[in-house]
């Protein structure tokens, strides 16, 4: 069962830190963090045994405000550093808070690999379409035609999609939701917890001011209506095209299959390495 | 561990065992010639012991995977070469500013770029001093010998740990890739150091707290420790801070930690010193052909000595210092186009002559070379 948000903020933000945090008001990262605090809380898991891993970006702020093990590393490098605490020490549960172009430009061959390698680890992204820390330039997932600071004629690129990226690399759980589907997004991160291998998270999150304003999106809540409506259920794609789906919001769990975990499989190897 | 007589080994296989003696228990990398062998012989021994190897998608995901790993409580390690050590820099700092203890070996290479794979050179001396960004102390060690090698791992181990920083290890080719006889000393036979914990309670633990020595206690994820790790400048919580006395406090500390173990981080050897008047510097696979060259030379009757470096940076000036008064000369001699000479060259703000015997074209140092140099300055 989900407990209240304010039980949650109690129980998980650090009292010692100091705050406000930086985000913008209205910014959707809080929300996304808000759904990760109440999965967590629903696995049962102690904090203590929780390692929340992030690389740079406003959204990779957030470990510093949770009273978990965290670990702010460098940009795009979230997921080697979590690599290498999961495999050194794999009773942790570890936890990557990461952003669209900290997981999907700098650290995108990092993620792929990750995905390749089945690792025990859950990754969070908060895919606002853009890179919000250094002030709206254009992302991998920043839609054609969207302004940016560096695309002020319009993005030209085609945008990655996160969660289908990390499916097709290997993940063996990917889904994605919006933070207007709060409540989804909280159980798809509790399944991508509780799943046995590389799981993925995608929450789609406005970003009023870097992102939304340049393009004429209105208010925080008028972003986070356009993610409704915007917003379809993977189970209602069958059939549709690629053109048709492209400027829609595809929620839903792309993909969650069961495959041999990375460090159960090493534990094989030292097992055997060790009978030799 | 058995003691094991009269192994023949090579450099890079010297560094397996060393890490292993050390305690090395995680290794992630990234296959470069010469270095690879580090790698392949790891991915067979670590998991016979319990520890874990990993090969990563490149070298920036190999030393972020180490840090990880590290803040897990594992000693670990990563080795490269040239263009992988390039790509390894940023995280470099994150070591230094998040005070993560790791070891990285790099042997050397032949560079800029894919320059000449994969000749020997000691090209990388400046890298390892400056390579990642923003003002910061390091640790680089370097080794000689097949022995010295393992000597040398397992003190850049100590020191990482000792210290909570990363320590680099600047091989280069023809040590890495060298046989000779050696002896692995028996378990005990040599110190080895882990990274003090902490004891007090969770709720007074502050990571990055100074202490009488500068080194606070490293508390791993998952002990019950909680905290947090940044590469942001951070305050003794490990908090993000800009507070200018909190920047100067925890900044400084960075520093001090290693001033004050200067006399034990600094490694030489000195051979005839003590009545030289002219002393040849050299580290590495240089310095072999260093000390043929000063063996032949005194046989002439010339007063030459040779200090030998095995630790690189911090550099250890006070060696030199010793002989301010009864050296004349100094000649530096190294495969690149002076990088320690330039050092020699500051730090003896006049008082020696300072000359240099270089090989910066991928080939080795020969005695002969080295002597060419140092004979015109004795006649
Ligand atoms: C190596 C490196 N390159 C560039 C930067 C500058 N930088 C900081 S955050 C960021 C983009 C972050 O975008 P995203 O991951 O989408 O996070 P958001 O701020 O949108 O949450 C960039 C380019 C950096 N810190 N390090
Ligand atoms: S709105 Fe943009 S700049 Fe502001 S916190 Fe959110 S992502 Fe960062
Ligand atoms: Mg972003």
């Amino acid at each position: 069962m989900t407990t209240p948000n304010r039980i949650i903020l109690d129980k998980y933000l650090r009292h010692n830190k100091k705050f406000p945090h930086i985000w913008c008001p209205g910014c959707g990262i809080g929300i996304v963090l808000a759904a990760l605090l109440r999965a967590i809380d629903r696995t049962g898991w102690t904090k203590d045994e929780i390692v929340l891993v992030s690389g740079i970006g406003c959204s990779s702020r957030a470990p510093v405000y949770v009273d978990f093990n965290t670990l702010h590393t460098a940009h795009g490098r979230a997921l080697p550093f979590a690599t290498g605490i999961k495999a050194a020490r794999p009773p942790l549960k570890v936890i990557v808070f990461t952003g669209d172009g900290d997981c999907a430009a700098i650290g995108g061959n990092h993620l792929i690999h990750a995905c390749r390698r089945n690792i025990d680890i859950t990754t969070v992204v908060v895919n606002n379409y853009i890179y919000g820390m250094t002030g709206g330039q254009q992302s991998p997932t920043t839609p054609e035609g969207m302004k940016a600071t560096t695309a002020t004629r319009g993005v030209i690129d085609q945008p990655f999609h996160i969660a289908e990226l990390a499916a097709s690399a290997g993940a063996t759980f990917a889904a994605r939701s919006t933070t207007y589907h709060a409540k989804e997004l909280e159980s798809f991160i509790l399944k991508g917890l509780e799943h046995k291998g590389f799981s993925l998270v995608e929450a789609i999150s406005q970003a009023p001011v870097c992102f939304g304003r340049r393009n004429g999106m209105g208010d925080p809540v008028e972003m986070v209506k356009r993610e409704k409506e915007l917003a379809i259920p993977i189970s209602k794609t069958a059939g549709m095209t690629f053109e048709e789906k492209k400027d829609k919001i595809v929620t839903g769990i792309i993909e969650e299959r069961e495959a041999q975990e990375w460090t159960d499989l090493y534990a094989g190897v030292k097992k055997t390495a060790g009978e030799e | 561990m058995k003691k094991k007589n009269g192994q023949l080994l090579q450099g890079n296989e010297a560094v397996v065992e060393g890490a292993l003696y050390a305690g090395c228990s995680f290794y992630a990398g990234y296959p470069i010639t010469p270095s690879t062998e580090i790698a392949e012989v790891l991915s067979v021994k670590l998991p016979e012991r319990g520890g874990t190897f990993i090969q990563m998608e490149d070298e920036i995901a190999s030393i972020g995977a180490c840090l990880g790993a590290s803040l897990a409580g594992a000693k670990s390690m990563t080795a490269t070469s040239g263009p992988g050590f390039s790509l390894m820099q940023e995280l470099i700092g994150y070591g230094v500013i998040s005070e993560i203890p790791m070891v990285l070996v790099n042997v050397m290479r032949f560079g800029p770029s894919t320059g000449l794979p994969t000749s020997p050179s000691q090209g990388d001396v400046m890298q390892a001093r400056w390579g990642t960004h923003g003002d910061h102390p390091i640790i680089v060690l370097t080794a000689d010998s097949v022995p010295e090698t393992f000597e040398m791992t397992v003190k850049a181990f100590n020191f990482s740990e000792k210290y909570r920083i990363p320590v680099i290890l600047l091989l280069d080719e023809v040590v890495g890739h060298m046989r000779e006889k050696i002896t692995i000393p028996a378990e005990g036979e040599v110190k080895v150091v882990d990274r003090l914990k902490p004891e007090m309670p969770p709720e007074w633990y502050a990571p990055y707290a100074d202490t009488n020595t500068g080194v606070p206690p490293m508390a791993a994820f998952g002990d019950g420790y909680r905290h947090h790790v940044t590469g942001l400048v951070h305050d003794a919580q490990g908090f993000p801070t800009a507070k200018p006395e909190e920047v100067v406090s925890g900044m400084d500390r960075l520093f001090s930690k290693i001033s004050r173990g200067f006399s034990e981080v600094c490694i030489t050897e000195e051979l005839y010193c003590d009545d030289a008047k002219t002393i040849i510097l050299s580290y590495g696979a240089a310095a072999r052909s260093a000390r043929d060259a000063v063996e032949t030379m005194r046989a002439d009757g010339e007063k030459v000595g040779l200090i030998k470096l095995k630790t690189l940076w911090p550099f250890p000036k006070a060696a030199l210092e010793k002989y301010e008064k009864s050296v004349e000369n100094i000649i530096v001699a190294e495969m690149n186009r002076g990088q320690i000479y330039r050092e020699v060259w500051r730090v003896a703000r006049g008082r020696w002559q300072v000359g240099k015997a270089l090989a910066p074209y991928g080939n080795m140092l020969t005695p002969d070379m080295i002597l060419d140099v140092a004979r015109k300055v004795t006649k």
